[in-house]
């Protein structure tokens, strides 16, 4: 697909002849993830993470349909099926905790996988396809994530389900009809259980269907790399198996450490206790949160306390959703021609402070919202917009970049201290030029 | 254009989110809030170190059985258990036929229908029955407890915040309010029928204090029944009952970050290997 040179499988038994005439998925393979993909030589480990992505969705599969065998999605019965599976299914606990704490892996890695994307400018032309359809996979992530902690019909649970339903109440005039017929019912309860559980178990199938989208869309250009230079030649590029076959087992090598961890040693840590309480309706935790990962949205939907115009609460919702609906526009709000934030500066300023910036949200997200809390996430939900809307757009026009080198294999060389005879970093404009050629 | 449009819709967010900030800081300074009792009296449980707690934890099977049995005779007065199965206590070292005389022997019988009217009625329990309840259901709980509901046990370490050493302090932190309390608080009081417990969230539990004296239970291993002793063995027990396989767990969890990490080992090796001749 991607590149002249890409090697073209040549199968060697006669069966496997015979297979790719009739059907050529071993073909589709190697050009997909195996040595028929030319990859830049100098990717780093931030680049493990799309296939540990990958791997955990897989995990939370398996895990998760093992698991549909023995859960009831009952709202009478939920809780103890729960409890059945932790006691009494052989291995029930490891699947439990496993499929639980699988979510958390699989947000944080996709995260780690969403900011190098940020830090590298891989949302850039020519890839802006491969992350719309990268967005598309978070949001259905995100929908699939939280519909999964509300089947154990724990508190948390339950009020979770009754809040995050309840920010479709803030539309005005149709919104309390939205919200009833999204749950079945005035409140979350059988009805909705059931239908969580039918799109828990859907939408994960829909993610594959997207990933595999998104995998065919980032072989067309081919794989971004730390320079953001493109490929210039056969010598930028090694092929996918075994090079970085290899490099992923050290990465899923790693991520299997840390899983493991969690999973035998502290399986309870990024839970909530009061998930441990079945759900009661007539009973409200001292303190709602959500999981982890959706901490820094919640602290923005927390942080919108005053009317203007609109209810507080509205704008809330509108800035929540509109937190994560703006990365589509991303491609066309920085219009840099410099993809690395490696040569730009004044960017790499603004995204160390958007990490932080992101951190805080999350910290205020769960916090208890005394005033310095609340103004901390107010300041931050605020830098939060401005970087997206404002600073990353204006600093995309005023940023001198610094020197791109000439090629990735130039770069590679000038890191190890050698010289090749075509090493020679252009000026700013010739690569400007060059980048801005290709893009197009 | 796009950075016109972009930039007004970063205004707008920015500008209602700076109202709002103005909004949070003129209430702080004109109406600041006030300190809460619980925020200033509640206190945090101390750490009972546990045999089954860190990396390598394995439950004391006597602790628990010493656990259990001041289960059963204080605290199955009031709480039910109906998660634990009598037959999962041969997990912590009863035979089977201690667990069938157990079972058997149980105070409360398990409900049941009567096999020739049809009519409810209970029989005796079996190992493969949950232990059951003490109140038919939750009005009958909270008419017997001045309308509080005893809560179920079998999560009751999961249920709350560093769960073993919470049941530990609570049990043994009743005391009479500081008299700092009743200086910076004159409101606070606790109500009757209620007990002042700094380790409880709102600092007045309805619960009466469940040991009210060394000896209470008599251990059959002779350990001596401390009321501190008998706090640290229940708390063990109900964090057995939470998390019953936790010896698995360890052993497991030990097991497969050693295969792991020959793993790692191996694949590192074998990245190195495959990228040995190219600079990347």
């Amino acid at each position: 697909m991607s590149f002249p040179w890409a090697k073209h499988y040549e199968p060697k038994q006669p069966l496997m002849r015979w297979l790719d005439e009739k059907l050529p998925l071993p073909r589709l393979v190697y050009g997909a993830i195996g040595a028929g993909y030319p990859v830049p030589r100098n990717l780093n480990y931030f680049w493990n993470f799309g296939v540990l992505a990958g791997l955990a969705l897989v995990v939370q599969i398996i895990t998760g349909v093992t698991l549909a065998m023995h859960y009831a999605s009952y709202s009478g019965g939920a809780f103890a099926s729960v409890e059945a599976i932790m006691r009494d299914v052989n291995a029930g606990w490891f699947l439990r905790y496993a499929h639980a704490n699988g979510a958390s892996m699989f947000l944080l890695v996709v995260y780690i996988h969403i900011g190098r994307g940020l830090y590298y400018g891989s949302y850039k032309a020519p890839r802006e396809m491969v992350w719309l359809l990268g967005v598309t996979i978070f949001l259905l992530m995100m929908a699939t994530a939280f519909m999964g902690y509300v089947l154990p019909w724990g508190q948390m649970s339950f009020w979770g389900a009754q809040v995050i339903t309840g920010f479709f109440s803030a539309i005005p005039l149709v919104g309390e009809s939205i919200r009833i017929w999204l749950l079945g019912g005035f409140a979350p309860d059988n009805a909705a259980l059931n239908r969580f559980f039918s799109l828990h178990y859907l939408l994960p199938f829909v993610i594959a269907g997207v990933i595999i989208l998104h995998i065919w869309a980032l072989h067309i250009p081919g794989s971004n790399n730390p320079t953001g230079v493109d490929v210039k030649g056969e010598q930028d590029t090694v092929p996918f198996h075994p090079y970085y076959t290899a490099k992923d087992g050290v990465g899923v090598g790693v991520f299997l450490l840390i899983f493991a961890a969690l999973i035998f040693f502290s399986p309870n840590l990024l839970g909530h206790p009061d998930n441990y309480i079945e759900a009661n309706p007539l009973s409200t935790p001292a303190h709602i949160v959500p999981e982890w990962y959706f901490l820094p949205f919640y602290a923005i939907l927390k942080s919108f306390t005053a009317d203007f115009i609109l209810p507080a609460k509205l704008w809330g919702v509108l800035a929540m959703f509109g937190s994560i609906l703006l990365l589509f526009f991303l491609p066309w709000l920085d219009t840099s021609p410099v993809r690395s934030a490696n040569y730009r500066p004044k960017l790499r300023i603004a995204l160390v402070v958007l990490l932080v910036d992101v951190l805080i949200l999350g910290y205020v997200g769960g916090a208890e919202p005394i005033a310095r809390n609340v103004i901390m996430g107010q300041i931050a939900a605020a830098y939060y917009f401005a970087h997206f809307l404002i600073i990353l757009p204006w600093i995309s026009r005023s940023e001198k970049p610094v020197a791109l080198p000439h090629s990735i294999t130039a770069a590679v060389l000038a890191k190890h201290g050698g010289t090749s005879p075509g090493h020679s970093a252009l000026t700013t404009d010739d690569a400007l030029t060059h980048n801005t050629a290709l893009a197009n | 254009m796009v950075r016109t449009i972009s930039t007004l819709i970063g205004a707008a967010f920015v500008f209602v989110l700076a109202l709002a900030l103005f909004g949070t800081v003129k209430t702080t300074i004109t109406e600041p809030t006030p300190e809460s009792v619980e925020h200033v009296f509640h206190q945090e449980p101390a750490d009972i170190h546990l045999a089954s707690a860190g990396l390598f934890g394995k439950f004391d099977d006597r602790q628990v059985q010493r656990g259990f049995q001041v289960f059963k005779e204080v605290c199955s007065a009031c709480h039910s258990l109906k998660y634990v199965h009598f037959r999962d206590l041969t997990k912590i070292g009863y035979s089977t036929a201690e667990v069938k005389a157990i079972a058997d022997q149980w105070a409360i019988e398990q409900p049941s229908i009567n096999p020739d009217t049809g009519e409810p009625a209970t029989r005796k329990n079996v190992p493969s029955d949950p232990f059951p309840s003490p109140f038919a259901n939750e009005i009958a709980a909270r008419a017997a407890n001045n309308n509080a509901l005893p809560p179920d046990f079998s999560l009751i370490t999961k249920a709350r915040e560093d769960g073993p050493n919470y049941i530990h302090a609570l049990i043994t932190g009743y005391q009479n309010p500081p008299a700092a309390l009743k200086r910076e608080f004159p409101s606070f009081s606790t109500p009757p029928g209620l007990h002042y417990n700094p380790y409880f969230a709102n600092l007045n539990i309805a619960m009466p204090p469940p040991l009210t004296a060394d000896g209470q239970v008599t251990y059959v291993d002779g350990t001596k029944a401390t009321k501190d002793q008998m706090a640290r063995d229940v708390a063990a027990f109900l964090t057995w009952t939470a998390e019953p396989n936790l010896n698995a767990r360890h052993a497991a969890g030990i097991a497969a970050i050693l295969f792991i990490l020959i793993f790692v080992f191996l694949a590192w090796g074998a990245y190195q290997n495959v990228w040995r001749d190219l600079k990347h």
